[in-house]
This record gives C-alpha cells, structure tokens and sequence, in this order.
C-alpha cells in the first residue's frame, strides 16, 4: 500500500468512470421508491397574466391522480434570494406557485401528483388556469420605458437594482485620452443545458416531520439551508442528497420550486414524490445566462497605451430572481480591468425585469459577459489605432508578479505572469505566419478570408473569503471543509464540502490524500453531495472546489499527521522531533526500521489500547478553510478561423489555450475542464442564443431550435499552460472550470471580425451567424459605397 | 415527455393499413417516426391509433426496372445511402440520403416518410423533384395512383396524399455518375437545410431544385431558362431567388435565404458540372 | 399490449400501455436505468441504444416497434465484468465527465465502428453529429473512440 509516486501533477485516471460507464450511475431518475408518485407541473400558456381561477376538477377527477395542488393548498413560503446587493434593491416575491400573475412561462400554478409518469402529464394538462392576458416586455430596454408592462405592482418599476463600482484615478480621460472607443454589444440570453435536465425525488418520515430530498443539484447544503423554510421543514430534519449530477454549469446552483412542490406534496400525500423536468420545462423554468447590453468606453493614447475603461451595462433579471440573480453582474464587475492596467475604471448595471425566464449564474457567470466585452473593445481600439492586436495586449498587460497586487478594480489579485502565456500561445499559433497569409488572402480578394482572434484574460475563482462576501451583501459565507477518517484497515475516506457533477473530485481530493498519507488513490474513498454524510460545506460553483475545498483537506491531512505524530512518538517512544516522516511513515531518524506507518497508528488509535493520556481515539480530522483571498487565473487563447464572405459562415481552423490555474493536481483532468469550457465558449460565439417573439413566447423552446453544437461542428484545442502558485492557498492551485468559458467567446468573434476587418467590419453580433456575419459584410460595403 | 394516449396496431400488408386508416380518420401511419413521434411528445399532435406500417416487408427494396430505379417507401436513409445501385445510377439520391439527420436517424427514418410529411426544409423531396421522380401511391380496393414529384408536394406538410393512401414506391430516373450535385447550406449538421440546391444534368437540359425555399420544394426555372440560354453558373445562379417565397425565422430571414440561394445554386451547377 | 424484445442477450416480456417509449419500458419496465434521457426531440442522443446491432435513439422509438428485436444498451457492453474496449478506451483518455451522456456516445460509437472499423478523425466526428455532451468539448470523446478502434496514432500522425 505505500508508495513513493507523487500523485499530486500526474494524471490519475478517475475513480468516478466505472459506474458511469457501465450505467449503474445514482442519477435522481435512475432512483425508485415503494409507493412513489410522480409530479408534474402545470405551466399555462401564457407569459403574463392575471389569474382569476384555477379549475383543477377535471384533473382531480382522473383514475391515477392522488393530487391536483394550488397556491392556497398548500402553505408555501417564497423561494429563497441570498443576494440583496444594495440597500435599497427591490426585491421580487417569489412564490413556488404563482398567486395572483403569471410572470414567465415557466411560472406554475398547479401541480399534479399521479401513480404514473403518463398520468401525471395527462392531468396537468387537464389543469385549466382562467387568467386575464396582460401585454408582456421580454426586451429590457423596452421594460425600462415609462409605460412598459409592470410585472412587479408592489415594486411599481421593473428598473429593480443599481449598482457601481470604480472612479479611482482620473475619470477625466474617458473625455480627454487622444483615444476614444466607444461600443456598443450585445450578449443575448443562454440555455445552459445540462444534458441531465432537473429532477428530484422527495420522501420522509412524516410521523417524524422528518424529510430527505434527492436533487439534481450542484448545491445540496445551500438547498438544506435555504428551503426548509420554504416548505416548513426543521432545517436539523431535512436531508438533501446530491446524487450522481449530469452536469451543472450553474443551472443547478439554485433552488427551484419544483423542490420545493416535491417536498410539499411528499408532505401532503404522505408518499415519495418524483418530478423529472422535461426539456421543454428546462428551455422555460430552469434558470438562463448572459442576456446583457453593454455601452462601452475605452480611453487611450495613440500609440496604444490602455488609459481607462468604462462599462455601463442594462441586465435582463427576468421575471423573478433565482438565489444570486442581481448578483451575477456584479460578480463580473471586478473583473473589467481584464489583466490590464488602466489608470481609471468605471461600472454600472442596472438590472430589469422582464416576462421571461430568471437569469443567473451560467458558466463564468458574470466574468465571460465582462471579459467579452473589454477583449472585443480592445481589439476596436488596436483598429482604430492602426496598431496589432497582439501589440496593444503586450503593451498593456500587466508584468509578471508572484506576490499579491491590487487591481484598478480594488481587489488584491495573486499572482500572475501573462505575458508568460500570451508569449506561448503566439508561438503554438504561429502568429506571423498565420497574418501573411492573411494577408495574402486579402491581396487576392478569396472568397474564404483568414482571421485571428486574440482574447487575454483573468479570472477571479474560489469564490471567496467569507469576509469580502458579506461585505458584497451575500447571505452566505465562502468557507469549505473536508472530514478525514482513517480506518483502521488502511484505508482513507474523505468526507467533502464540495458537490461535484463531473469534476472529478473522487479523484483529485483521492491524489492530494494520497500523496500525504503515503497510500494509493485507490485506498481513499470520497464521500460527498449528502448533507447527512458530509454536513459540513458550501458545493460546487464559481470555479472554487479545488481552491477553498481541496485546501480544507490538505489543512486536513496536516491535522492527521500530527495527530499520527503523536501516536507514533508515544508507541515508539521517542520525542515528536526524533521523527521524520515520509511516504505516509513515521520513523525514528537514524533508525528507519523503527517505524508506523499512518495504517499502523490508524489500527491503534481505533483500537485505542494504548493511546496517551487524552488522545482522542481514532485517527480522524475535520478542517474548514476560508480563504484570505480570490484566486486568479490567467491566459491568452487565439482562435484562427475562416469567414466564406459569400455565406457569412465562419468555420474554426484552429483553437490555441495557454492557460495558468496556478499549481495543477491532474493535468488530464484541467484538461477536460478546458476542452469543455472552451467548447461551450465557441457555441455561445457561432451558434445558441435564446429567442424571444414579440409576444414574449420562446421561440427556441426545442433542441432544434437551441443549437447546441456536436462534434461535428467543435474542432481540436491545442492546449498548454504555465503555472503560477495561487499565493491565496497552500497548495498554489488557482481553479480551472470557467476560464475557457470566460476566453473562448471574445477570441472567436474576435477572429470573425478580424477576417472581415479590410472591408470596414467592426462587429458581426453574438451570437455571429452566418446572416448575422452576411449581414454586417453588406452593411461595410454599403458603407464604403 | 410522454404523448397522450394511443391505439396501436401493426400491419404486415397495404390493405390492412388502408382498412385501419379508413375506419379511424384520426389514425396515423408511423413510418420511421421521427417526425411524428417528437410531435406527439410535446403534445402537438395526438392521433387517435398509430398504423405501424414499418414491418411491411415488400416495401423496402431498391431495384432496377429498365431505366428507372425503382425504391420502396419503406427504405430506410441509411439504405439508400448505402445502396451500391443508387450509388451508381443515381448517386445524389445515395449522397442526399446519407445527410440527413444524424446516423440514429437514418437507422430508422424512411424515404416514403420523409415524402408523406412534406417538410419544404427536407433534401430528398427536393432531390425527387430535380429528377423528375415519380411517387406511386396505393388507396383503398386496389386503386393506385402515380404523381410527378413536383406535383406531389403541394404545400407545407401537404403531399398529394388522402387520408387512406399510402405511399408505396418512388421511382428515379437512371443519371448515371455524372452532372450532379446537392449543395445545403445549414448551421449544424444535424439541422434542416436553410437553402439547398440540387442541381441534375438531365437529357433536356439542366434540372435545379431548391429546399426551404417555399412552402414546397421548387424548380428554380430561372436558372434552368438561363443555362439553357448558355448562361455560365455565376449568371444563372444569380437568378436562383426568382419566384421564391422562404420562410423568416429563428434561422434565417427570407431576404438572407433569397442571396444566399445564389451562391449555393452557383456551387451547386459548378460542382455537378465539375462531376 | 404485449411486448418481448430481447435486451442484452435475454428475451423480456412485458405488457406495456402503447404510447410507451422503448427507453421507458428499458428504464422503468425493465429497470436497465443506464440509458439516460436528455431531450423530447430525438436531439441529443443520449438515450442511444443498438437495435438489431445499430444505433437508434430509444426515446423516439416505441416499445412497440422493438417487437421482436434486439436491443443492445449499456448494462450489455461489458462482458463477464471485462468493460468493452469503448468503455475501457473512454476510460483511459477521459472521455466523459459528468457521464450522462456517455452510455448514448458509447453506443453510438459501437454502431458505427462496425460500419466503419478504421475510421479517421473527421469521420468520427461526423459519426457523432446526433450526440450532444456538454462537457468534454467532445475532443477526449473522439480520441477514445478512435483508441478503441486502434486509430490514434492514425489520427495524430
């Protein structure tokens, strides 16, 4: 069992793939329970209405149907909002049933609970609401406008929150600065799109009151903490289990009212209850991303020097807020500065509601919206300067520093060397090759033109010290923590904060255990996403598991070796400083056969036969860290596409990532997580985008009609990385999850707009379609007409 | 998503599938499927009984009959496209067929369902109409009827097709391997085409069809009339949008289909004059 | 109505109603849960299964038209508890994440290497049009599948 291979920075293959691959994965559908029911939801057809009756006869009077439930049949409180972050925000209610309005059209106002899957839907249908149709605004800025439907008459505006942030330095630039950049972009709404929708299956004890919810959630302990109020359950007796999760990307960091109506009706009916959310109902009722507009200001010299930026942004809040809804655009606000250095920095958002869909936290959540739009304003600035878009970066990022700074922005950033990974991934590209062809392209006016498209960013992770949190007006902290239990067999179980849903923390949380206690991945067991099993915790979002989670087992681990220290001095009988410990043993320096290893003390401290005065029995530890800082990693990706300028299609010839998540734990793993991120970074630049039709119906309501790419459409990344130690952890790592998110959207549009920018085109939308990039061809050559 | 409930029945012969969508005019012949089957999921349609026709055996067959290829309704996409003789005598039907959908869709979606739906967006109904095919239908007592492509598909989702008739065969002429070519331009590869061109050298000139360019697939006449004239493709083509009406959606305005239709007509004529 | 399909090797009998898709009668008649749902519009493959040896997508199929057949799932790939070479390939180039779609890729991939045993990259990646993933990006999917067909260094040569 013990071992001298270091873990840590090699690949390991995942513990987490056998069930995964053979199907015998624990996803919430795959669970039965005696008796159970199932649960539909009733959603009418409308996008804003007042309702004036609910006729739930028909439905009640179905052969199969247990229930038909309305707001006033059950006793619900609204669902939670964590994020109040001004003082004078005004807050939506929002009820798991709607009362008085249909607001969206994922809005319910009934559920059904039935003996089959088929019944239930066909009860729901027979549901009948009597509403009064009111005219509906999906548009925010039309829902700013004096006279707009009002979808909120207690809050009597749907302008809800406002919210600043910057004016150090010399804001007189973004009048005075040689330079002046102005743009304005768009950044429609997103389906996340899980590829496992939602669902939840809810039983208990009710002669106990006592309840457990199995929920496709990325954020078992947030839901624990936040929903037994809503359904009138003792937070000590509701147990949330996160299963097996078919993904996330943030739609599953919210608590929904479906969990909230599973519980309820579990309660009522006194049986398990099961709803599985169909993709139509996840298009309408799980939460969108993105869906902001963003007036931008760069101020700057005419040889390309950076002076200032200044971002005001409207966000489309939809109808309601989720858990973080006003928060996501304030996450991105501290990140405008990109990795540049601007003497002055101005934001704004105000946030809207509108007859559609909450938006919230989408991967990157914040920080791609801000990162699109500084690294799309840059390259409009190195145009109009007449100067490379590589030169301007280089001049304008930030040098190499490896102790913490402060950014324009105001927080303290960690370390980073950017000029590090832009260098590199120039190289990979072939940067001037690839501009004499295009120029070349251009000089014989082909058909397909050559465009390179560049993106440097940084990112803030590890999502954060408690202390800065609560001073952003967020209801919870940013701690995690980590249980570490060795049995006395030899082997190690790690009880997690953090709820993974395929980030392969089996395996990472398995390596760092292992490389401490001298074991074999295979030896550690992780236990985690079961607030009964691992109570302690905050889950999985906003790139933070490894930094604030793994942390809090490595300060873990560090609590098992002294504690094994202890044991070994005292059964060896020698001094704690006469030992020395590698390789998970302790020995006698000068005598190495005088030895324990961790199995060994683990064996007596559970035995506890002859354990020193006051040592606790058993060799366990329990750590909770809460992080002095953000993590930040870094990069520069460059996206070399072709653009038919007959069509407007533009095709991805190659995609270069150099990206710095400080120390890593599994290159195959950071990997994955890139290829993934970048993926879905390059379908939000050429292909999905929510649509709504003037009367605020859903227009991409289907997967044929939301173009989720496959992988015919995706091309090969070519990666590599640099490593620059977080200085905000002990273990230097930074976070992986979002940044190809975050960098892939500007360095694809950047691209297209590059190929077309020797016929006058500056912007070609996102996403840009072929009728979109078609469209703003035309539009240069009728403006050079 | 669960559709609403159904009678079913599965037929081995015409007659009897005739015999059931005669007695229940709300019947519904399932052929692949994977047009109907999605629609029932969402509740947008519920017939009453689905006529699963798909074991009919006598209707899966390509075969040769003098100069016309002759292929059962009941022929799946991914047997047309691996027919060696349509990959022969008429490859664009074989190279047509082997774009549609996704694999899993050409194991099971069927050339006779893809006509009977009439979906303008569909490749094979505007591949059947550059060649002048014809579809032959069977209806009740033993009546048959044989339509001309272009007339079969009169409108959106509307073949030539009464309630209690099947379409049993379609016939293709003999192209041999040469002057074709079916250009569609879409967004992803598993989506309908927003413009598609087939384009077909036949005896009397050159045939161009267009897909999702009007609530049927159409001849672009135009550009027939013009290369007929002599006209080189760039100068044809550019008559493409002549007498279109295409839809504006989620994908594509009209306007943008109608320029659009130009250059891929254009490709089109050249790469099956270049074949 | 009644229906006997044969799944995995075993013939499986059962009375189903007829609006009962084939990957509910796998899932929830015949408890095989490891064909995933992911779509109402026959879009994102993930309920995948072989049918008569090739990829179909179950939710678009009713368990009335496997009448009579064989369907393959997930739970039928690996034999005497040795995984497929694709489960094993998927393993060892990290071809999955979450997992939810990888029992629909696995199949997918299996349907079409018997078309096609020696594939190149593209190809494998055209054969994988009617598949979603939202995690991998898709690039250690295609890798895994062309190890398993003992093409990588094909596809990196």
């Amino acid at each position: 069992m013990a071992t001298t291979e270091t873990y840590v920075g090699s690949t390991v293959l995942r513990k987490e793939d056998p069930e995964l691959l053979t199907g015998q994965a624990s996803y919430v559908d795959n669970q039965t329970m005696p008796g159970m029911l199932w649960m539909a939801v009733v959603r009418p057809p409308y996008v804003h209405a007042r309702i004036t009756g609910i006729d739930t006869s028909a439905a009640k009077a179905m052969p199969g149907v247990v229930g038909v439930f309305t707001a006033e049949d059950l006793d619900l409180g609204a669902l939670p909002f964590v994020w109040p972050i001004t003082e004078d925000i005004k807050v939506p209610v929002h009820y798991p049933l709607a009362k008085d309005k249909i607001r969206f059209h994922g809005d319910a106002v009934a559920v059904v609970v039935a003996e089959t899957r088929g019944l239930a839907r066909d009860a729901a249908e027979a549901v009948h609401a009597q509403v009064e149709e009111l005219p509906a605004v999906t548009d925010p800025e039309a829902a700013m406008v004096d006279g707009a439907p009002i979808l909120h008459e207690d809050l009597g505006t749907n302008v809800t929150v406002h919210w600043s942030h910057g004016g150090a330095g010399d804001q007189s630039v973004f009048e005075s600065a040689p330079v002046i950049v102005e743009e304005r972009y768009t950044q429609p709404r997103l389906i996340p799109n899980a590829i496992e929708p939602r669902g939840c299956l809810a039983y208990g004890v009710p002669a106990m009151g006592e309840y457990t919810l199995i929920s496709a959630t990325q954020i078992p302990h947030i839901v624990r903490a936040t929903l037994g109020g809503v359904v009138g359950i003792a937070e000590s007796k509701l147990r949330i289990v996160a299963p097996d999760v078919g993904g996330g990307f943030g739609s599953k960091l919210n608590v929904y009212a479906e969990e909230a109506l599973a519980l309820a009706t579990a309660k009522a009916t006194g049986r398990p209850v099961k709803w599985i959310e169909d993709r139509h109902e996840n298009y309408v009722a799980t939460i969108h991303g993105r869906g902001v507009i963003h007036d931008c200001t760069l101020a700057g010299t005419e040889d390309g020097q950076i002076l200032g930026l200044k971002f005001i942004e409207i966000a489309d809040l939809g109808a309601y807020y989720q858990l973080l809804t006003p928060g996501i655009p304030e996450l991105g606000g501290w990140v405008y500065m990109g990795p540049y250095d601007p003497q002055t920095y101005w934001y704004e958002f105000t946030g809207v509601l509108t007859n559609a869909t909450p938006t919230d936290a989408y991967r990157g959540a914040g920080r791609p919206e801000a990162t699109y739009v500084v690294e799309r304003l840059v390259d409009a600035y190195a145009r109009r300067i007449g100067m490379d878009p590589a030169e301007v970066r280089r001049k304008n990022l930030v040098p190499r520093f490896t102790e913490a700074r402060t950014a324009i922005s105001g927080l303290n950033v960690d370390s980073g060397d950017y000029h590090a990974t832009f260098d590199k991934a120039l190289e990979m590209v072939g940067y001037e090759d690839l501009r004499r062809e295009q120029a070349e392209r251009r000089e014989r006016g082909d058909v397909k033109q050559l465009g390179i498209g560049l993106c440097t960013y940084i990112e803030m992770c590890g999502l954060a010290p408690s202390n800065i949190l609560g001073a952003l007006r967020y209801a919870a902290g940013g701690w995690d923590a980590c249980t570490v239990q060795c049995l006395p067999g030899g082997e190690v179980v790690l009880k997690i904060g953090t709820s993974p849903h395929g980030q392969g923390h089996a395996t990472t949380w398995a390596q760092i255990a292992a490389d401490a206690l001298g074991v074999t991945p295979d030896d550690v067991r992780v236990l985690h996403g079961d607030t009964a099993v691992s109570p302690l915790g905050m889950d999985t979002y906003g790139s933070r598991s490894v930094s604030v989670g793994a942390t809090a087992l490595h300060l873990a681990l560090e609590k098992i070796k002294e504690k094994a220290r202890t044991l070994a001095s005292h059964e060896l009988e020698v001094a704690e400083d006469d030992l020395e410990f590698a390789n998970g043993t302790y020995s006698v320096k000068g005598a190495p056969d005088r030895a324990r290893t961790i199995a060994d003390l683990a064996a007596s401290a559970w035995h506890a036969h002859a354990i020193p005065d006051g040592f606790e029995p058993n060799l366990e530890a329990t750590a909770v860290f809460d992080p002095p800082n953000f993590t930040w990693p870094g990069g520069a990706h460059i996206c070399v596409s072709e653009v038919d300028t007959e069509t407007g299609a533009a095709e991805i010839l190659r995609y270069v990532a150099v990206d710095d998540c400080g120390t890593v734990i599994n290159p195959m793993i950071v990997e994955g997580q890139l290829h993934g991120g970048i993926a879905q970074g390059i379908a939000e630049a050429l292909y999905e985008e929510a649509i709504y039709d003037d009367h605020g119906n859903l227009i991409t309501s289907s997967m044929t009609q939301y173009l989720i790419p496959s992988a015919t459409e995706i091309p090969s990344f070519e990666l590599d990385r640099t490593e620059t130690p977080s200085t905000t952890n002990p273990l230097g790592v930074k976070g992986i999850g979002e940044a190809g998110t975050i960098a892939a959207p500007p360095a694809v549009v950047n691209s297209i707009v590059d190929a077309l920018a020797h016929l006058g085109v500056t912007d070609v939308g996102k996403p840009a379609t072929p009728e979109r990039v078609w469209e703003a061809i035309r539009r240069a050559e009728g403006g050079a007409a | 998503m669960i559709p609403a409930p159904f009678e079913y029945e599965r037929v081995e012969f015409v007659d009897h599938a005739l015999q059931l969508l005669t007695d229940d005019p709300e019947a519904k012949i399932l052929a692949g499927g994977h047009s109907l089957l999605p629609l029932m999921r969402l509740r947008l349609a519920r017939p009453s009984m689905l006529v699963d026709i798909t074991r009919i055996a006598e209707l899966s067959y390509v075969r040769e009959e003098g100069e016309t290829i002759a292929i059962g309704a009941l022929t799946r996409h991914h047997d047309l496209a691996n027919s060696e003789l349509l990959q022969q005598a008429c490859p664009i039907v074989a190279y047509a067929a082997s774009g549609i959908g996704d694999p899993q869709v050409r194991h099971v979606g069927t050339i006779g369902g893809s006509c009977a739906h009439a979906d303008p967006a569909s490749d094979l109904p505007t591949v059947l109409v550059a060649l002048g095919a014809e579809l032959v239908t069977r209806g009740p007592d033993g009546t048959s009827r044989t339509v001309p492509a272009d007339a079969f598909f009169r409108g959106l989702f509307e073949p030539d097709l009464l309630h209690n008739e099947i379409l049993t065969e379609i016939r293709v002429p003999k192209t041999g391997s040469r002057g074709w070519s079916y250009l569609k331009f879409h967004r992803r590869a598993i989506d309908w085409a927003l413009v598609g061109v087939a384009a077909v050298a036949t005896r009397q000139g050159a045939a161009i069809a267009l897909t999702n360019m009007a609530d049927r697939p159409i001849r672009a006449a135009g550009v027939e009339e013009a290369l007929a004239g002599g006209a080189d493709p760039a100068t044809a083509a550019e008559r493409a949008a002549e007498g279109t009406s295409p839809p504006s959606d989620a994908f594509a305005s009209a306007e943008y289909r109608q320029e659009l239709v130009k250059v891929i007509a254009r490709r089109a004529i050249e790469e099956a004059m270049s074949r | 109505m009644h229906v006997a399909v044969t799944v995995n090797g075993a013939l499986r009998e059962a009375d189903v109603e007829p609006r009962t898709l084939l990957v509910y009668f796998l899932r929830e008649t015949l408890g095989l849960t490891g064909t995933n749902v992911g779509c109402d519009t026959s879009s994102c493959g993930t309920c995948t299964v072989l049918m008569d040896g090739e990829s179909v997508k179950s939710c678009t199929l009713l368990a009335a038209q496997a009448d009579g057949r064989e369907v393959t799932t997930i739970e039928g790939m690996a034999t005497d508890g040795t995984m497929h070479p694709l489960q094993d390939a998927f393993h060892r180039n990290h071809g999955l994440q979450c997992g939810y779609c990888t029992p629909g890729m696995i199949l997918a991939a299996a349907s079409f290497l018997k078309e096609n045993p020696t594939p190149t990259e593209a190809e494998v990646r055209e054969a994988l049009e009617g598949n979603l993933c939202r995690c991998t990006g898709y690039q250690n999917i295609v890798t895994s599948i062309l190890d398993a067909a003992g093409q990588v260094s094909a596809a990196s040569a």
